[in-house]
Order: C-alpha cells, then sequence, then structure tokens
C-alpha cells in the first residue's frame, strides 16, 4: 500500500524549508561579504561577547531565570492539587489550564497592557482606595509578569503528568513506616516528580529566553532581552551575521536542553500539551 | 478547609490566567474611548472593525493563509506519513527528528530562518513567502497526529479491495484514507489554528507587505491600547477557543471509543516510539 515514494514531496520540502534554513544560520553566522566575496569568519560569535550583547544576553538569563522560578513555585502546589485524588471537576480544571498553552501569546501579553498602564484598571483601583498612581510598565516587573502569565502552564502540566502517575502504595508505604506529611513529600513525592520539574523548567524557561513580543510591548520597548537583539538585526539594522549568530546561541541552548529533558525529563510532554 | 483552600488556589491560578483576557473582551464592549471607565455597552469598536479597510484585508489573509496552508499541509504531511512507515529505521529516525526541528525550535528562529532562504533564493517577502512558511511549520503537526493512526490500521481490507479488482489508488482511497481520517482531521484543525495563530514566524516572513490580524495588533498595541484591537483580539480570541474546543472534543470522544489506549498528542510521541522499537527487533 504505502509507498516510500509517498513521502518525497515532504522530503524534498523538508529540505528545503527545514533543513537549508537551518544551513542559512550556520553560513550566516560563519561567514563575512564586506569584501565582496564570502569569507569564513568568527567575528560575529565574537561579536556576541561583547559587553553590550553580553548585558542584553546575562539579562535574558536573569529574567528568564526568575520568571521560571515564579512558575515553579506558584506551579507545583497548583499541579499537586491537581494530581490529588479528592480534587473534584479535575478534567475541566485541566483542560482550562492547558488551553491558554495554545493560544496566541500576543494577545495574552497585550491584554495586560489594559491592566497595567497608568491609567489601566489596577492603578485606576489603587487611586480610588487612596494609595495613588504605581508604575507598573515599562520595567523589569511587567516584563516577568508577562513572562509568567504566559508560561505558567508550560510549568503545571508536565509536572501534574508525572505527579500522577506516582504510584500511591509508595506514598502509603512510608506513612506506614512513620513517616509524616512533610517527609513523604521531601523524600517521596518531590524525587519522584522531578523528571516533571525537569521538563516543567526547560519548558518555561527557553520560550522566556528567546521572547521579543513580551518585552517589546510590556517595556515599551526599554527591556532589550536576545530576542529583541535578533528581531531588531534582521528587521532594522541588516546585521544577518550577529543576528544569525545569536539564533545559534538560541538553538544550542535548545538542543543542550533537549538532551536534558530526554535524560532526566519526562519525554510523554513534548510540545503538544493535553491536545 | 484543606480542601477549599485546594479549590481557592486553583481558583486564584485560573482567575490570574483568565482574568486579563476577559477584562479585554468586556472593555471591546465599552463605549468610551478611554479603556479604564465603563460608559456603557456598545458595539461601536466592532462597527468601526468592519469598515476598517486594513483590518478587512488582513482578517482576510489570516483566514485564507489558515485555510490554503491547512489544506496544503495536510495533504503533504499524510502522505508523508504513509511514505514513512516504509522507511528503514535509520532513515525514519533522521525524518522524524528533522520534522520535529521547527516543533521545538523557537519561533523566532523558525522566523528568521526561512526569511534568509527566501531572500536566498530570489522570493519576495509577501503573501506566498508567507503561505511557504505556513505550510512548513503546520505539516509536522500533521504528520505527528497521522502517524500512530497508521500503526492501529488494517491492512487486509486494502488488500481484499485489491484482490476484488480495484486499482491500487482507488482501494487506497476506500480502504486506507477513511481509517486515517480522524488523524487526518486533527491534523487539519491543528494545523488551522496554528496558522490562524501565528504571529512572529508571519511577523519575519511578510517583510510588511502583507499583515494578518496578529501583526494588525502587535503594530497598534505598539501605540498602546486601542479598544479597536480589543475588538480584534476578542474576535481571534474566540476564534482559537472555538477551534481549540473541537480538537479537544474530538480527541475526548475518540478517547471514549478507544478507551484502552488515550490518544493524545501527549501519547502519540510515545506511541511512535515503541511502536519503532517493536519494528527494530
Amino acid at each position: 500500500m504505502s509507498k516510500r515514494r509517498f513521502a518525497f514531496p515532504y522530503l524534498i520540502w523538508m529540505t528545503i524549508f527545514i533543513v537549508v534554513p537551518l544551513f542559512l544560520i550556520f553560513f550566516y553566522a560563519f561567514t563575512d561579504n564586506a569584501s565582496g566575496k564570502t569569507l569564513f569568519t568568527l567575528e560575529h560569535v565574537k561579536a556576541i561577547f561583547q559587553p553590550l550583547y553580553l548585558k542584553v544576553i546575562g539579562r535574558s538569563f536573569y529574567m528568564s531565570l526568575i520568571a521560571t522560578l515564579v512558575c515553579f513555585v506558584m506551579g507545583y502546589p497548583a499541579a499537586m492539587i491537581l494530581a490529588s485524588k479528592d480534587f473534584s471537576q479535575k478534567n475541566t480544571m485541566l483542560i482550562l489550564i492547558v488551553l491558554p498553552m495554545w493560544m496566541n501569546f500576543l494577545l495574552r501579553t497585550y491584554s495586560w497592557l489594559s491592566l497595567l498602564e497608568n491609567e489601566g484598571l489596577i492603578n485606576r483601583f489603587l487611586v480610588s482606595i487612596g494609595l495613588g498612581q504605581v508604575q507598573l510598565m515599562y520595567n523589569n516587573f511587567a516584563v516577568i509578569l508577562g513572562m509568567v502569565y504566559n508560561f505558567l502552564p508550560f510549568m503545571i502540566l508536565p509536572i501534574y503528568s508525572v505527579l500522577v502517575k506516582i504510584d500511591k502504595s509508595v506514598v502509603e508505604a512510608a506513612k506506614d513506616l512513620g513517616a509524616n506529611g512533610a517527609r513523604v513529600f521531601l523524600r517521596i513525592i518531590f524525587p519522584l516528580s522531578m523528571p516533571g520539574v525537569v521538563s516543567g523548567i526547560t519548558m518555561t524557561f527557553m520560550p522566556a529566553l528567546s521572547t521579543f513580543v513580551i518585552s517589546r510591548l510590556l517595556s515599551g520597548g526599554k527591556i532589550t532581552l536576545i530576542g529583541n537583539i535578533i528581531e531588531q538585526q534582521f528587521t532594522i539594522t541588516g546585521d544577518w551575521g550577529l543576528g544569525s549568530a545569536l539564533s545559534l546561541l538560541l538553538m544550542v541552548l535548545i538542543f543542550i536542553s533537549m538532551i536534558f529533558i530526554n535524560k532526566y525529563g519526562d519525554e510523554s510532554v513534548g510540545a503538544g500539551g493535553l491536545l | 478547609m484543606k480542601k477549599l483552600l485546594k479549590k481557592l488556589y486553583i481558583f486564584l491560578i485560573l482567575l490570574f490566567l483568565y482574568a486579563p483576557i476577559i477584562v479585554l473582551i468586556v472593555y471591546s464592549f465599552n463605549a468610551s474611548k478611554s479603556r479604564a471607565v465603563w460608559q456603557g455597552f456598545s458595539l461601536t469598536w466592532y462597527q468601526q472593525l468592519f469598515t476598517d479597510s486594513k483590518i478587512l484585508s488582513a482578517l482576510e489573509t489570516t483566514f485564507l493563509i489558515a485555510l490554503i496552508a491547512s489544506v496544503v499541509a495536510t495533504v503533504l504531511g499524510t502522505f508523508a506519513a504513509m511514505g514513512m512507515m516504509k522507511m528503514k529505521k535509520k532513515t525514519f529516525e533522521t525524518v522524524r527528528t528533522i520534522t520535529y526541528i521547527p516543533v521545538l525550535n523557537p519561533d523566532i528562529v523558525t522566523g528568521v530562518s526561512l526569511m534568509m532562504l527566501f531572500a536566498f533564493i530570489g522570493i519576495e517577502l509577501g503573501f506566498v513567502s508567507m503561505l511557504l512558511a505556513h505550510i512548513t511549520f503546520c505539516t509536522p503537526y500533521v504528520i505527528i497526529s497521522v502517524l500512530p493512526k497508521l500503526y492501529q490500521l488494517d491492512m487486509s481490507v486494502y488488500e481484499a479491495a485489491q484482490d476484488l479488482g480495484a486499482k491500487p489508488f482507488y482501494a487506497l482511497r476506500k480502504t486506507i484514507i477513511p481509517q486515517l481520517m480522524p488523524g487526518i482531521v486533527t491534523g487539519f484543525l491543528l494545523s488551522f489554528t496554528l496558522s490562524v495563530d501565528d504571529f512572529v514566524i508571519s511577523y519575519f516572513t511578510t517583510g510588511g507587505h502583507v499583515e494578518n490580524l496578529s501583526m494588525i495588533v502587535f503594530s497598534m498595541a505598539r501605540k498602546g491600547v486601542n479598544p479597536k484591537i480589543n475588538a480584534v483580539s476578542a474576535l481571534l480570541f474566540v476564534t482559537v477557543m472555538i477551534l481549540l474546543l473541537i480538537v479537544n472534543k474530538r480527541e475526548l470522544s475518540s478517547k471514549k471509543h478507544a478507551a484502552k489506549n488515550k490518544d493524545t498528542l501527549l501519547n502519540r510521541e510515545k506511541q511512535i516510539i515503541k511502536y519503532r522499537r517493536n519494528e527494530g527487533k
């Protein structure tokens, strides 16, 4: 029946639109065309290590790490509650938490604008109770909030799917042997949930690290992350070499995190989510 | 007490996730342009939406691209999945890994790499380049949806059809395709949703010559909040929500029919790996 040649059109498509573009990133990251000739160069890769860009990379890591940490602290209890046996309407709640994963993050980020801006709802509320206006936007807080908001479901889902699979008899055995609640959690539940935690952390950290929309909209362009630099290189500056080198950096990080997930993570929670 | 606290916590998380979107939608019905003051229900912004030629053409672009891209991706992906089944293990693994690249790569990297490709092969940025990009990131999802269905395929019907004199292609259409249909439809719906939803890849592959709804939202949102964007957002949100619910409902009901095997994207990857391992033995 299905013959191997059925895949030929896709193989051609895949080569042109997936393999060649990847090759082009490497090509532009490592060549220079300034003198009319295409020459191998490490200049673009070196450029990443200029203080200016190192600062941006550092800031991206710092903000993504904080966002990931907040997601973890907020998400782990949520995953535990969802996974607990006595929680009713579990499936509905789960779908409600997962649905935003598939929704346009641009819209979700934009939705915070009307809450955070100076004449926004939160500030109007603060003024009306006599606390006065607070600058909520155009700062690190707003960008981190945007990241947490966008990527929280990516933390909850993998942890949840590991927690529900934990064998209840192990927990019971620990209790029978005299462990209290905290001890059961620290010695049994938490270590067993590590694969989900690893997946959750990577699935939150990587998109936070590569975003340019959240920082652009919620900081009004004041805070620059790796994604913003890449965007500028391709839309304004036209320095494809630097843009490609930075894209390559993101790809290397994705690659490392994939190895990490494959080794320690829960592989069943790929990019797919619950759908 | 403990139960109540648990419920309260989940409620707070859901409030955090949905409150901004609900506020956004509510304010799209606000009569006043000032977004913080509520001046009564009105459909002004929706009316303005449907007289704004820029937004209308973006609406057309969004759905035209989504329709063509998802149809092409579905055909391309379905045949690709069928062909992949007959590949040797090593080739299969390679093709599968490459197929996953657009799924796993950050959108910005996919976007800029395709932008460079179009410059490299001399395709002008615009509608066509955007369409090609959308087909590229949709096809992997079709393949991921169809592959597991191929493992469950009953081949004897196809052989019987041929024994009874059906030409190979006719037999394929009458016996194989119907069995694959649930996977194909899921792949199509996913492609359509992802295409309507996409911003980053479209942003880099249109060069500002064509705009979809997300791009309109982005360029307007840069200048601050505007009730008209709230209206566009509300429409986009509702569209995507409905599409997602359809996909989910299909998955859930097919789960009921085949209760033994949860057929979600979550499990598909596992099924593929398991199948290939058995194949290798």
